[in-house]
């Protein structure tokens, strides 16, 4: 029989609910906010999650950073690299590359921010929607009789 | 080991032995070297020869691997599975010939098409972007190793946010749709992320056909199933999957026309092509919850799509944006043959790509076209234009009826294959039947919305202050090579066929189809 609150499991778990807490913190900002820089905000943060999840994964019980040992004449220590556990660096290599993507989307989204500001005015995404559909609305009734009639 | 492909361990001695990463790597070194040059003479020709570079080489990689077998790259020469492995079997040569072909076919389209559209200083970046965007989407099918291809993805999305914001010259809602797709395809991308985050969990390993092997071995756990659907989910963002198209009509419209064309026929298929990846060679197509997911959830969805986004289509009246919506109409016929999961419905969707990728350039090229002369693509600003433009319309016409799958054009074969992979599990379930019915209903919707197009085009009077004439040789030639595949096609059907069979089935072996290579440094 389970029990219904298991805590020594949520304990070991920990960091993946602190995972999905920062996640759905993130999405949550990037669905319910109009300002299109607080959207960029919470996708970072979304992101962020991401990049925590796969650290933590890479962590080994009881492991070290992967760095050999060094005595004091800076050399490896070979003694000492007997029975050393290491975290696993590979997570934090791909998560290396995915920052740089983040910085990328990051810095592509606010100067699409900045030139929908010179052309819309605007940076709320509830004002553009009016503009925008003002817009479309010129165009069908310029354009929407093609078949006997705005479609 | 299975003995059907022979796997010779890589040296690389040759020159041919470097194609697999050659085919990613020329474009690739093109896009920094046309910013370094910044000449606005020579961005075109080193975009386009770079292009049939990788035209040629995705062409000799088709003949190497169209008979089964595989060729692999080994990075550097680290073996996998802690190398980074490219490896290319029918399944992805078939795809990265069909980008690099549309690619190279575009390019003198684009040439004339940016002329009018871009300012003329910004020309020399749009074709760097074009050149990273072209790399992503090669390097995302030609990579054997499955963090390799979320690199990729990213290439070619943030060049393609780029390209999308640049038809901000013509219509400033080109913006917004950059901005949208940007946080929708942020998501997606991240979310795949996540998912091969829990692959990498439970398998300790990011190579392709090693993560495949130990699937295997394992079987399911929970961290495994989450990950396929994180995966799903992520990647159906890119393809435009029913629920989550939202990005795709408005992107489409607003971007450049050549852009359109150039991502309407290779941005969704190379997503949907990792899908099919994912789904088939690393999650076995016999664990029963991929088999389940596919028929509850990609069947329903593949026909509401069909159903409900050519409807959407037939009341447009742009004709780039009906295109668009048809787009999203095409992509279910081709996650329905992915879903039934036959060799015949296999073959089928890859069929479907492929013909669907070269009607769909043809038909937003003749939009191009109409944009160069009449400066729209509203039905009443391509009134007539039948009359005046013969030799554009023509083509347009092709692609139509292609698009319907008339009989005699490419269209018409893969929708075909389809209806017969739907027919051929008829007996085990009624359901089977009702899908071949909803095949040819939703293709009698395409009728309508392609007829609009042509009465529009053909038999109303054209604006009498129209000053549109005949496109020039740069769009028409590049439209006609197309219009004849599409033609080519609809007859000679044995050459693509086989070739989209041999993919299909070194899908369908699933991990069968991905053996591990044995290299020194391999954990196995």
């Amino acid at each position: 029989m389970s029990k219904l609150l298991d805590l020594q499991f949520l304990a070991g778990h920990a960091h993946y609910l602190l995972f999905i807490v920062l996640m759905m913190t993130g999405l949550f900002i990037v669905v319910d906010k109009t300002n299109l820089v607080k959207k960029i905000v919470g996708l970072n943060i979304f992101q962020v999650s991401v990049f925590m999840f796969y650290v933590s994964i890479g962590k080994v019980s009881g492991g070290t950073a992967p760095i050999f040992p060094m005595d004091d004449k800076y050399h490896v220590d070979k003694d000492a690299l007997l029975g050393i556990a290491y975290s696993n660096p590979l997570p934090h290599v791909l998560i290396l590359t995915a920052i740089v993507v983040g910085i990328a989307t990051t810095s592509l989204g606010l100067a699409l921010i900045v030139r929908i500001r010179e052309s819309f005015d605007t940076i709320d995404e509830e004002d553009i929607l009016n503009i925008e559909q003002d817009m479309t609305r010129a165009d069908n009734q310029k354009h929407g009789n093609a078949m006997g009639g705005p479609a | 080991m299975a003995d059907t492909a022979q796997i010779v361990e890589h040296t690389a001695r040759t020159f041919r032995d470097h194609l697999p990463v050659l085919q990613v790597l020329v474009p690739f070194c093109t896009a920094p070297l046309i910013v370094l040059l910044g000449s606005r003479r020579l961005a075109w020709p080193l975009a386009f020869i770079a292009s049939a570079i990788a035209l040629v080489i995705s062409f000799i990689m088709l003949m190497d691997v169209r008979e089964g077998g595989m060729l692999t790259y080994t990075m550097g020469g680290w073996a996998p599975p802690l190398g980074i492995e490219y490896r290319v079997d029918a399944a992805n040569a078939f795809v990265l010939l069909l980008i690099s072909l549309i690619g190279t076919v575009v390019l003198p389209f684009a040439y004339a098409s940016f002329r009018d559209e871009i300012k003329s200083r910004d020309h020399t970046l749009m074709y760097a972007c074009w050149m990273l965007c072209f790399t992503g989407l090669l390097g995302m099918v030609a990579t054997g190793d499955a963090f390799n291809v979320f690199v990729f993805l990213e290439i070619s999305s943030l060049s393609t946010y780029v390209l999308l914001a640049m038809g901000a010259d013509r219509d400033r809602r080109a913006l917004t749709a950059a901005y949208d797709y940007l946080i929708m395809g942020t998501i997606g991308a991240t979310f795949f992320v996540i998912g091969l985050g829990m692959l990498y969990m439970a398998t300790g390993t990011l190579n392709m056909a090693d993560m495949a092997d130990r699937i295997a071995d394992q079987g399911m756990n929970r961290t495994v199933r989450s990950g396929f659907a994180f995966i799903i989910v992520g990647m159906g963002l890119k393809v435009a999957m029913f629920p989550l198209h939202l990005w795709l009509p408005k992107a489409y419209t607003f971007a450049p026309s050549a852009v359109t064309v150039f991502l309407s026929a290779t941005a969704t298929k190379a997503a949907l092509y990792v899908v099919m990846r994912f789904t088939f060679s690393i999650y076995n197509p016999d664990f029963a919850f991929a088999t389940n997911t596919l028929e509850i959830i990609f069947i329903p969805l593949a026909v509401i799509a069909m159903f409900s986004a050519s409807f959407v289509a037939v009341f447009q009246t742009n004709f780039k944006r009906m295109l668009a919506y048809s787009s999203i109409a095409q992509v279910g016929y081709m996650l329905l043959g992915i879903a039934l999961l036959t060799d015949t419905s296999l073959t089928a969707a890859i069929l479907h790509m492929f013909n669907h990728g070269l009607t769909k350039a043809l038909l937003f090229m003749g939009v191009g076209a109409y944009v160069l002369r009449a400066n729209g693509s509203f039905y009443t600003q391509i009134a007539g234009l039948g009359r005046k433009m013969p030799i554009t319309t023509g083509a347009v016409v092709i692609g139509g009826l292609s698009l319907i799958g008339v009989p005699g054009t490419a269209g018409f074969v893969s929708k075909w294959v389809l209806v017969q992979a739907a027919l051929e599990r008829a007996p085990e379930n009624a359901m089977f039947l009702a899908i071949a019915v909803a095949i040819v209903l939703s293709s009698l919707l395409a009728v309508v919305y392609v007829w609009r197009a042509f009465e529009v085009l053909y038999l109303q009077e054209p604006d009498p202050n129209s000053t549109a004439t005949e496109a020039p040789l740069m769009m028409l030639i590049p439209m006609w090579i197309l219009a004849g595949g599409c033609i080519w096609f609809g007859f000679s059907t044995d050459l693509l066929h086989d070739t989209a069979a041999q993919a299909a089935n070194g899908l369908l072996q699933g991990t069968k189809g991905m053996m591990v290579l044995t290299g020194q440094g391999g954990a196995h």
